[in-house]
C-alpha cells in the first residue's frame, strides 16, 4: 500500500499516453462531442481510475483507446499512443485489420455486465481459447488446455468442469472471472476495465477488485473506468475525474481526494457515499405512541419447478416506529424486497403477522385493502419503468388522488402544483412526459405520487440505486427533508450499506431470507455483532482508504 | 438525450436544475413532421397512394367516370395508351375503370377483414393477457390451434362451409388472422400489465378495471395498430388470392383479383390485363406496409 | 432433455387433436346443415337428387347425435381413415397421397429456394459495410413479401415463358417445369426469412459479447459467422418452420396458377364443389405437417441454444 503512494508514477516509462483527444457521435440532425481535449498517461504496470457520472464520457474513452466505438461514433482529433516492447503505435486512425492485432494482445477488455457479455451459446473453455487461436498463440488442442489453466489462474473453482460448460450454468461473479481470463489470456501489458463490478453485489464485487490488484503485480496496468470514487479510492494510483465530455482533474489518489482542486471534483467527493461517515449520525426519534408497523415472524415461499419452494422471507420480525427510518439491506436475493412488498400487502405471505397501525393487514382485501393503499406507499427503484409513458407529471402525480375520488378538476391541479413544489421541482414541468425528465427528476415526480395522499408510511425500494452519485444525494437529502416536516416514516430497501448509513436510524440485514442482525445505525456500523455484517462493511468501496486514512 | 439531461442536472444544485427546453409548440410541430416527411419521399408516395385507393374505394366516379361493366368490342385488347391508360380488355371495357371500380369491393372486404381480426382477436388477447392464469391458458391454445391450421387453408374451410361471396370471404380471411392479433393484444396486455407502472397505479390505489382503461389499452393500442395496418396489407393479398381462386364476388362485378383471373388467358397476348391490376395491389400493399413502418416508431426514433 | 422432448410432443399431439375439432366445427356445424350445402354441388359440380340426399345422411350419420358423430370420424381418423369425398367417392387418404408427389417436389423446390434467397440475403445485407447496399438488399424482401403470389407467377410465366421461351409455362414435367413455380412459391417465404434474420442478425451484432469478441481481436467475418449467426439463427428457424409448414397452403396458388395436378389442386376442386370430407381431410393433412415440421425445429432449438432444453428464458 505505501509502496504504491511512494513511487510517483513518471518514473515509470509511459505505456498508454492519450493525447487531446475528441470523439464524437452523429446523432439525428447533429452531433455530440462526447470526449474533448482528453489527455492522460498510463505508466507501465500502473492503475489509473477515470471517474465521472452518466454521460461524462468515460466508457466513451475507453472504447476510443480500444477501437471499439460504436458505428455512429469518430475519432475526430488528438492522438493515442500505445507503448510496449514491440516499440510505440499510434491507434488513432489505425485500420481495422492492424488494430485486430492490438485488441486482445497487447489490450485486454473487462466488460461491465458479465451476465450479458459472453456468448450464451459457446462453451467456456472456447471462449477463452479463441483469443489464443486469434493471435496465433495456441492451435485447436494446445488453447484448450491452456484455457483450463486461464480459467484456473482467475480464480475460477474446477476449472476442467468449467470449461465445458455454458455461461448460463455459472453464477455473475464466475462469469466475470471468465471474462478476467479472456482478457489476460494474451499477456496483455494494458486492461481496460469498464465498469467491471457494477452489476455485481458488494461482496462478489469486493472479490472482483481483488482479483484485479493481484494483476498488478505482474506488472499489468490498468485503465479503471467506474462511476464509484470509492471502488477508484480502493483501486488506483491515479484519479482522473470527467465531467461533460472534459477531463476536468486528475491526480495521485490522495490528492484528489484530500484536496480536490476543482470545483466538480470536491462536489463529486462530497456526494460519495462510501468516502466518508455522514458528519452528522442520524438519531432515532423518541417512540412516541404505539409503533406503525409490526412484523412478527414473516413467512413467503415460492414455488419452483419440481415441486421445490424457495423460502424468499424466512420468520422475520420487525417493528417500525412513528417518524422512524428502518433500513432493511442484503445483496440481491435476500428476500428484502419481498418483505417490503408484504408489509405494503401487495403479496400474500405464506405465514406471519403484518399489523399496520395496530390493525392486522396479513390477509387484508376488499375495503380494508383499499384503506391500506391510502396510508401506506411505495417508490420503486426504476423511477422510469414506474411511471406510464404517455402520462404528463401532472396525471401521475394526482392519480392516487383520481384512484380515491379526492377533490374537484382544479383542487387536484392545485394539489399537483403544490406537491411538484414540495420536490423542489418547477411548476412548468407538469405538462411534461416522463422521457422529457432526467432520472433525479423522474424520481422526485414518484416522490411526489407517493405523498399525494398523505401517508403514514412510505416504503422506498432502492430509491436512489439507478441515480449518479451527485443525483442520489440530493434525493436523500429530500426524502429527509421530508420526513422532517411531515413526520414521514419510512421503509428503506436497499444494497448499498454506504447509503443506508446516510439516511437510516435502525438498520436490519437480511440473509437468504433471515433477519440477521437490526440495531441502531451507529451501532451496527462501529461495532457489528455478525460476521456476515463484517464482511459487508468490508465490501463498502472506499472502506480501504478510509480505513488507511484513520491509521496513518 | 436523457444523457445530456441528466448531465445537465448533476452540473446545478437542485433548486435550479429547471426548465431545460420549452415543450415543442404547434408551429414547432409542424415543422417537424414537415422535416420528417421531406426526408422520407417514399413515405409521401405512399400515402398518396394510400389516399387515392381510398378515394376509389368510396367515390370510384372521381377518377374513373365511366362505367366499368360497359365495353366496345371493336375497341378490345388494346393496350396501354393516353386514352386507356390501362388498356382494355377481351370486352373493350376499360382495364382502369374496372381496376378503379374493383376497389371498392376489394377494399371493403379487407376492411371487414381486419376489423373481424381485430375485434375478435383483440379481445380475445386482451383476456387472456389481463384475466391470466386458466383463462389465459385455455385461450392460448386455442390460438396454437388455429396458427397450426395454414391461414389460406383455414379460409378456404370457411368458405366451404359459407359459400362464396366478398363478405363471406372477408370474413373468413379476417377468422384466419385472429390469432395474429390475439398473440400481439395478449403480449401487449401482459408487458404492461406486469409493468412497474401499472401496479404503482394499483398501489396507490387505482382500481383494475381503470387502470385496463387508463394505462392497458392506451399502451397497447400503438403495437396493434401497427399490426392491423400491417394486416391490411396481409388481407388485401389473401382476399385477392381467394377471388382469384374464383370464390368471390361473381362476374361481371369487378374485383382486383378476379380481374387477373380474367386476364389470365390472355397472358401470351395482352399483358395488361394481367399486370394492370396486379401492380395497382402490390402498390397498395407497398405503401400500407411503408405506413405501418412509419408508425412502428420511426417518427419516435426520429426526434 | 427428454422431459423437453416428450413435452414437445405431447403439445403436438394436442395440437393436431385440437385441430381436428376446430375443422369439425367449422366444416361440420358452421353450415347448419352440411349434407343440403354438398348436395347443391357448389360452384362447379352438378345438385344431387333427393334419393341421393337420403343416402348420404345415412351414410355419414346425421341420423345420430353430434357428440356421437364427433367420436366415430375422430376414432376413423385416429386410424387413418378420413372419410370418402363426395364428389368422387374415393377415399379421402387415398386421394391425398396420390395427390402429394407432385407437390413435394414444388415444396421442396420452394423451401431450397426460401432458405438459400433468405440467408444469403440476410448475411449479405447485414456484412456490407456500404449504408445503400444494405438499403437496397433490404428493400428486395419488403417489396417480395408485398406482391400477389399468383401475380408474381403470371408474370415470370409471362416472362420467361411467353417472353424469352426459356422455360414451359404449364405442366408437371421434368426438371425445367419445376424451376418457376418452385421460385413463385419460394419467393415470399425467403424473403420472410430474410427479414427475420437479419433482424436478428443485427440484434445479435448489437450485443456485449460480440464486444466482447471484437476486444478479443476475432476479425468481421469470424464474429458474424461464428458469434452472430448461431444465435440470429432461432428466430429465423422458427419463421422457417411456420414458413415449411405453410408450404402446402402456398400450392393452392401455385398449382393454380401453373396447372399442375397435387394437392393445392385438390384444395381448389374440393372446396368447388364444397366436398366437405375432403375439405376436412387436406386441412387434418396441413397441419399434421405443421405440427411434423415444427417438432423438427423444436428439436433442433437445444442443439442451437443449450439454454432452450433446460427451461432457462433464451433472452440474455
Amino acid at each position: 500500500m505505501s509502496e504504491r503512494a511512494s513511487e510517483p508514477s513518471d518514473l515509470r516509462p509511459p505505456l498508454l499516453e492519450i493525447e487531446d483527444l475528441d470523439v464524437a457521435y452523429r446523432i439525428a440532425g447533429g452531433r455530440i462531442d462526447a470526449v474533448q481535449g482528453a489527455s492522460l498517461t498510463v505508466a507501465e504496470g500502473e492503475v489509473v481510475a477515470i471517474v465521472g457520472e452518466s454521460g461524462s464520457g468515460k466508457s466513451t474513452l475507453a472504447q476510443a483507446v480500444i477501437g471499439l466505438l460504436p458505428a455512429n461514433g469518430t475519432v475526430t482529433g488528438g492522438s493515442v499512443r500505445l507503448g510496449g516492447a514491440s516499440g510505440v503505435t499510434e491507434l488513432s486512425g489505425l485500420g481495422e485489420k492492424a488494430f485486430r492485432a492490438v485488441r486482445g494482445r497487447r489490450i485486454g477488455l473487462v466488460p461491465q455486465d458479465p451476465t450479458v457479455s459472453l456468448n450464451p451459446v459457446h462453451k467456456i473453455g472456447k471462449q477463452v481459447g479463441e483469443v489464443l487461436r486469434v493471435h496465433g498463440l495456441a492451435d485447436r488442442r494446445t488453447a484448450a488446455i491452456r484455457a483450463v489453466e486461464l480459467l484456473g489462474k482467475a480464480g475460477l473453482p474446477d476449472p476442467e468442469i468449467r470449461a465445458g460448460q455454458f455461461p448460463h450454468e455459472l453464477s455473475g461473479g464466475m462469469r466475470q472471472r471468465v471474462l478476467i481470463a479472456i482478457a489476460t489470456a494474451a499477456n496483455p501489458r494494458l486492461i481496460i476495465a469498464d465498469e467491471p463490478t457494477s452489476a455485481l453485489d458488494a461482496t462478489v464485487q469486493r472479490r472482483i477488485l481483488d482479483h484485479l490488484d493481484t494483476l498488478r503485480e505482474q506488472g499489468t496496468a490498468m485503465l479503471l473506468i467506474t462511476h464509484d470514487l470509492g471502488v477508484a479510492a480502493d483501486r488506483a494510483d491515479r484519479v482522473v475525474v470527467m465531467s461533460g465530455g472534459r477531463i476536468v482533474e486528475q491526480g495521485p489518489v490522495r490528492r484528489i481526494l484530500d484536496d480536490p482542486a476543482d470545483a466538480y471534483t470536491r462536489r463529486l467527493v462530497a456526494a460519495a457515499p462510501g468516502l466518508s461517515a455522514p458528519a452528522r449520525p442520524r438519531v432515532a426519534p423518541v417512540p412516541s405512541g404505539s409503533p406503525i408497523v409490526q412484523v412478527s415472524d414473516l413467512v413467503k415461499e415460492f414455488p419452483l419447478p419440481g415441486r421445490r419452494t424457495l423460502r424468499a422471507v424466512d420468520g422475520v420480525s420487525f417493528e417500525i416506529g412513528r417518524g422512524e427510518t428502518l433500513a432493511l439491506v442484503g445483496e440481491s436475493g435476500s428476500g428484502k424486497s419481498t418483505t417490503a412488498r408484504l408489509v405494503l400487502r401487495l403479496a400474500d405471505p405464506t405465514s406471519g403477522e403484518v399489523r399496520f397501525d395496530g390493525t392486522d393487514i396479513t390477509r387484508a382485501k376488499g375495503g380494508a385493502w383499499r384503506d391500506l393503499r391510502r396510508r401506506a406507499q411505495l417508490i420503486y427503484q426504476n423511477p422510469y419503468a414506474s411511471l406510464d409513458p404517455r402520462f404528463s407529471v401532472e396525471d401521475v402525480v394526482t392519480e392516487p388522488l383520481r384512484a380515491f375520488g379526492i377533490g374537484g378538476r382544479a383542487e387536484q391541479r392545485a394539489r399537483a402544483a403544490e406537491l411538484v413544489e414540495r420536490v423542489a421541482l418547477p411548476a412548468a414541468l407538469l405538462e411534461r412526459k416522463p422521457v422529457e425528465l432526467s432520472g433525479g427528476q423522474r424520481q422526485r415526480i414518484a416522490i411526489a405520487r407517493a405523498l399525494a395522499l398523505s401517508p403514514d408510511l412510505v416504503v422506498c425500494d432502492e430509491p436512489v440505486s439507478a441515480l449518479d452519485v451527485s443525483v442520489q444525494a440530493q434525493v436523500l437529502e429530500l426524502l429527509e427533508e421530508l420526513q422532517a416536516e411531515q413526520g414521514l416514516t419510512y421503509l428503506f430497501i436497499s444494497h448499498d450499506l454506504a447509503v443506508v448509513r446516510r439516511i437510516a436510524h435502525r438498520v436490519g440485514v437480511m440473509r437468504e431470507g433471515r433477519l440477521v442482525e437490526l440495531r441502531p445505525t451507529e451501532e451496527l456500523f462501529t461495532d457489528p455483532a455478525q460476521d456476515y455484517t463484517r464482511e459487508l462493511l468490508a465490501a463498502i468501496a472506499g472502506s480501504r482508504r478510509t480505513s488507511v486514512g484513520r491509521t496513518a | 438525450m436523457t444523457e445530456l439531461l441528466i448531465r445537465a442536472e448533476s452540473a446545478e444544485p437542485v433548486s435550479s436544475s429547471v426548465v431545460l427546453a420549452e415543450p415543442p409548440g404547434r408551429g414547432e410541430r409542424l415543422r417537424r413532421l414537415l422535416r420528417f416527411l421531406g426526408r422520407r419521399p417514399g413515405l409521401v408516395v405512399s400515402a398518396v397512394v394510400v389516399l387515392l385507393v381510398l378515394v376509389a374505394a368510396f367515390f370510384p366516379a372521381v377518377l374513373a367516370p365511366g362505367d366499368p361493366n360497359l365495353g366496345v368490342v371493336a375497341d378490345k385488347l388494346r393496350a396501354p395508351s393516353g386514352a386507356q391508360w390501362f388498356g382494355t380488355d377481351y370486352l373493350g371495357r376499360d382495364v382502369y375503370s374496372r381496376v378503379v371500380h374493383g376497389a371498392s369491393l376489394s377494399l371493403q372486404a379487407t376492411l371487414i377483414a381486419v376489423a373481424v381480426a381485430l375485434v375478435v382477436g383483440g379481445l380475445i388477447g386482451l383476456l387472456a393477457g389481463f384475466v391470466g392464469r386458466w383463462v389465459d391458458e385455455s385461450l392460448m391454445r386455442v390460438v396454437d390451434v388455429l396458427l397450426s391450421i395454414p391461414a389460406i387453408l383455414l379460409s378456404l374451410a370457411l368458405i366451404t362451409a359459407l359459400g362464396y361471396g366478398t363478405v363471406k370471404v372477408a370474413i373468413a380471411v379476417g377468422i384466419a388472422s385472429v390469432a395474429n392479433f390475439a398473440r400481439v393484444m395478449r403480449a401487449e396486455t401482459l408487458r404492461i400489465r406486469q409493468s412497474t407502472y401499472v401496479e404503482a397505479a394499483r398501489s396507490v390505489g387505482t382500481r383494475w378495471y381503470v387502470t385496463l382503461w387508463r394505462h392497458v389499452l392506451p399502451n397497447a393500442a400503438g403495437p396493434v395498430l401497427v399490426l392491423a395496418v400491417l394486416e391490411f396489407g396481409l388481407a388485401i393479398l389473401a382476399i385477392s388470392s381467394l377471388s382469384f381462386l374464383g370464390y368471390g364476388a361473381p362476374p361481371p362485378a369487378p374485383e382486383w383479383g378476379s380481374l387477373i383471373a380474367e386476364g389470365r388467358n390472355y397472358l401470351a397476348t395482352s399483358w395488361w390485363l394481367c399486370a394492370m391490376p396486379g401492380l395497382t395491389i402490390a402498390a397498395t400493399v407497398l405503401s400500407v406496409n411503408r405506413i405501418s413502418r412509419a408508425l412502428d416508431g420511426e417518427w419516435r426514433r426520429a426526434a | 432433455m427428454t422431459r423437453y422432448l416428450l413435452r414437445r410432443i405431447g403439445t403436438a399431439v394436442a395440437v393436431l387433436w385440437a385441430a381436428y375439432t376446430v375443422s369439425f366445427v367449422v366444416l361440420w356445424l358452421l353450415p347448419g346443415d352440411p349434407i343440403t350445402t354438398m348436395a347443391s354441388g357448389g360452384l362447379d359440380g352438378e345438385p344431387l337428387t333427393p334419393a341421393a340426399i337420403e343416402a348420404l345422411k345415412a351414410r355419414y350419420g346425421f341420423d345420430k347425435p353430434l357428440i356421437a358423430q364427433y367420436g366415430t370420424r375422430l376414432w376413423d381418423a385416429l386410424h387413418g381413415d378420413l372419410g370418402t369425398s363426395i364428389q368422387t367417392g374415393q377415399d379421402v387418404r387415398g386421394a391425398i397421397l396420390d395427390a402429394l408427389p407432385p407437390t413435394l417436389q414444388i415444396a421442396v423446390g420452394g423451401l431450397l429456394v426460401a432458405v438459400v434467397l433468405g440467408t444469403g440475403l440476410a448475411l449479405a445485407a447485414t456484412y456490407t459495410r456500404f449504408r445503400w447496399l444494405r438499403q437496397v438488399l433490404m428493400a428486395l424482401p419488403s417489396l417480395a413479401v408485398s406482391l400477389p403470389v399468383f401475380w408474381v407467377g403470371l408474370m415470370l410465366v409471362q416472362i420467361f415463358a411467353f417472353g424469352l421461351h426459356l422455360l414451359p409455362s404449364v405442366g408437371a414435367n421434368g426438371f425445367k417445369a419445376l424451376v418457376l413455380p418452385s421460385l413463385t412459391l419460394g419467393l415470399p417465404m425467403g424473403a420472410l426469412v430474410a427479414q427475420v434474420l437479419a433482424k436478428s442478425l443485427d440484434t445479435a451484432l448489437d450485443e456485449p459479447y460480440v464486444t466482447t469478441a471484437r476486444a478479443k481481436g476475432v476479425g468481421r467475418a469470424a464474429i458474424h459467422l461464428r458469434h452472430a449467426l448461431q444465435n440470429a439463427a432461432i428466430p429465423a428457424l422458427t419463421v422457417l418452420g411456420y414458413v415449411a409448414g405453410n408450404l402446402l397452403a402456398g400450392t393452392v396458388v401455385v398449382e393454380t396458377v401453373f396447372t399442375r395436378p397435387g394437392l393445392g389442386r385438390l384444395t381448389v376442386q374440393a372446396v368447388g364443389v364444397q366436398d366437405i370430407p375432403l375439405v376436412q381431410g387436406i386441412v387434418i393433412f396441413a397441419s399434421f405437417v405443421f405440427v411434423l415440421v415444427n417438432l423438427v425445429v423444436d428439436l433442433i432449438y437445444p442443439v442451437l441454444d443449450p439454454r432452450i432444453a433446460k427451461g432457462v428464458p433464451a433472452t440474455a
